[in-house]
């Protein structure tokens, strides 16, 4: 690759949503938007090479995708409605393109769009990981199991969706503020993925967009630093993604958390989570994520005392299920309860879960086919790990259970 | 909604059936059947034999053709098929996804024709 081309990828690397977020804003039309900046990147690459790299690329990339947005709506016979937009285009906005590198960051303003509550839920985390990142929907539709051209369509929908419902690209007034940023959080965990590792053989099962999801949990801290959840959430996610390395022997064999090396966790990113998690805890509202980031602290802890404190982790789940009683919680809450206060707790709590809910849910069966295992029970314990083995995707993981079944 | 999955699965996949029990990808398949099972997503489905148990008729210009076969030299091959029925194809790839072949072959999922069906069977 020649440098002009080096040069796009690392301003799209590091500039795509921040460029996307600004031309967006105004127009509400993402997808125009999109076009737009991606023939201003494609004329980049042919006249770069020619004219050399300017001297602000963002800035010139800014001012290509503008004169594109101006075609389109020239060409769509300016009608009112367009009218604003062409005078935005050509007025503030020229301005603010001349000065560079300093044009404003609305990137959180475009996840609270991809949030809204207009838009279909299952829909939030792929528009944030296309706008705000770049990927592309065959790859977005990879992780969420999707068919390439089904997660092409409903993206295309959503976005005119933002549009014909004129959702504005603005942060939340502050009384709507609680609930909408939970709808980002809810989206940006959502491309994390790496599950509950703390209870052994639990599918991980899920995007993993890992680096994704903390990147963008980074965007939102930035520009509403005093929101604990957010800190919460980072810290959740940078605690869980310390083990990373950990979680896989070598020659890729799954390693339970309690078996981990915790000298192969990474000390920086759980300094980095300890800070969040300080900083959440004191702006003195305590929530979801932090509970969990919390529970993760105590998980990381055994690095430094070479042993974990389940007692404290079972306090910390109950409060969390009486917080937020999803089915995750509930059934990390009987597996730490078990290690505190012994299996037949633990079973109990799996017990009062709702049959129903549970048929396809593989950490349910896996916590429950460990309890039994633990507590001797050899009539049930076969059947629960066959439950377990049967609805996991993870090869590993489903090598480990076997292993475990015997 | 019922769907049929179409499971392709590689040589050492279908060598396994030779040893099935101490075959760990003959045991996460037994797993998984009880959850399909279980879940109540499973209608029918079958293993197959190996392709060079196959013959394929055809009927061309009046004359029957008979021959041995398919020969295509393939990587995966056509092992088996599950017929699900779940909500939605979300729920259909899910299990595609949890089916022990996926992590060695590949498994195609395809809606059934329930309108074309409905043509030609009495219920």
């Amino acid at each position: 690759m020649d440098d002009a081309g080096r040069t796009v990828e690392a301003v799209v690397r590091a500039s795509y949503g921040r460029l996307l977020a600004y031309l967006s804003r105004e127009t509400r039309d993402v997808a125009a938007a999109e076009d737009a900046l991606g023939e201003a990147l494609l004329s980049a690459l042919t006249s770069w090479p020619e004219d050399g790299v300017p001297r602000q690329p963002e800035a010139w990339l800014l001012t290509a995708a503008r004169h594109r947005l101006i075609d389109q709506a020239r060409r769509r016979q300016v009608r009112d409605a367009h009218e604003d937009t062409l005078r935005f285009l050509t007025g503030q906005f020229a301005e603010a393109a001349v000065d560079g590198d300093t044009f404003a960051d609305r990137r959180a303003e475009l996840l609270f769009v991809c949030a809204h509550p207009a838009i279909d839920a299952s829909l939030h985390t792929p528009l944030m990981l296309q706008t705000v990142l770049g990927l592309d929907a065959a790859r977005i539709a990879q992780a969420f199991l999707i068919p390439p051209a089904t997660m092409g369509q409903r993206l295309v929908r959503a976005k005119r969706k933002i549009l014909e419902a004129g959702i504005a690209f603005e942060l939340p007034q502050e009384t709507d503020l609680p609930q909408r940023l939970d709808a980002v959080l809810e989206a940006i965990y959502g491309a994390y993925g790496l599950g509950r590792d703390e209870s052994a053989g639990v599918d991980p099962a899920a995007p993993d967009l890992a680096d994704e999801a903390i990147w963008l949990a980074r965007v939102v801290r930035e520009r509403l630093p005093d929101e604990p959840e957010i800190r919460g959430l980072l810290a959740l996610m940078l605690f869980c993604d310390a083990r990373r390395a950990a979680r896989r022997t070598p020659d890729g064999r799954y390693v339970p958390l309690s078996e981990q090396d915790s000298g192969a966790w990474s000390a920086p990113a759980i300094r980095e989570a300890e800070a969040e998690l300080g900083e959440a805890a004191r702006l003195g509202r305590i929530g979801r994520f932090q509970l969990e980031a919390a529970i993760q602290s105590v998980h990381v802890d055994r690095a430094r005392t070479g042993h974990t404190d389940w007692a404290a982790i079972a306090v910390f789940y109950e409060h969390l299920v009486r917080l937020a009683p999803t089915l995750g919680a509930r059934v990390a809450q009987a597996a730490a309860t078990a290690e505190a206060h012994g299996v037949a707790a633990g079973l109990a709590l799996l017990d009062a879960i709702d049959g129903s809910a549970v048929a396809t849910y593989q950490p349910f069966w896996a916590v429950r086919a460990h309890l039994l295992q633990l507590s001797g029970d050899a009539a049930e314990v076969d059947a629960a790990y066959d439950r377990a083995i049967g609805l996991t995707q993870d090869p590993a993981t489903r090598q480990f259970l076997l292993d475990r079944r015997g | 909604m019922k769907y049929v999955m179409l499971i392709y699965e590689t040589p050492p996949n279908l060598e396994s059936r030779k040893d099935p029990g101490h075959d760990p990808y003959v045991a996460a398949w037994k797993a998984y059947h009880k959850a399909l099972v279980a879940a109540g997503a499973f209608v029918g489905g079958a293993p197959l034999k190996d392709m060079a148990t196959a013959t394929t008729v055809r009927l061309r210009d009046g004359k029957r053709h008979v021959q041995d076969g398919p020969f295509a030299e393939a990587k995966e091959q056509l092992g088996g098929f599950t017929i699900l029925d779940v909500p939605s194809l979300d729920a259909a790839l899910e299990w595609a996804a949890r089916c022990p072949a996926t992590a060695y072959g590949a498994v195609e999922v395809r809606p059934i024709d329930a309108d074309f069906d409905a043509l030609f069977v009495e219920r």
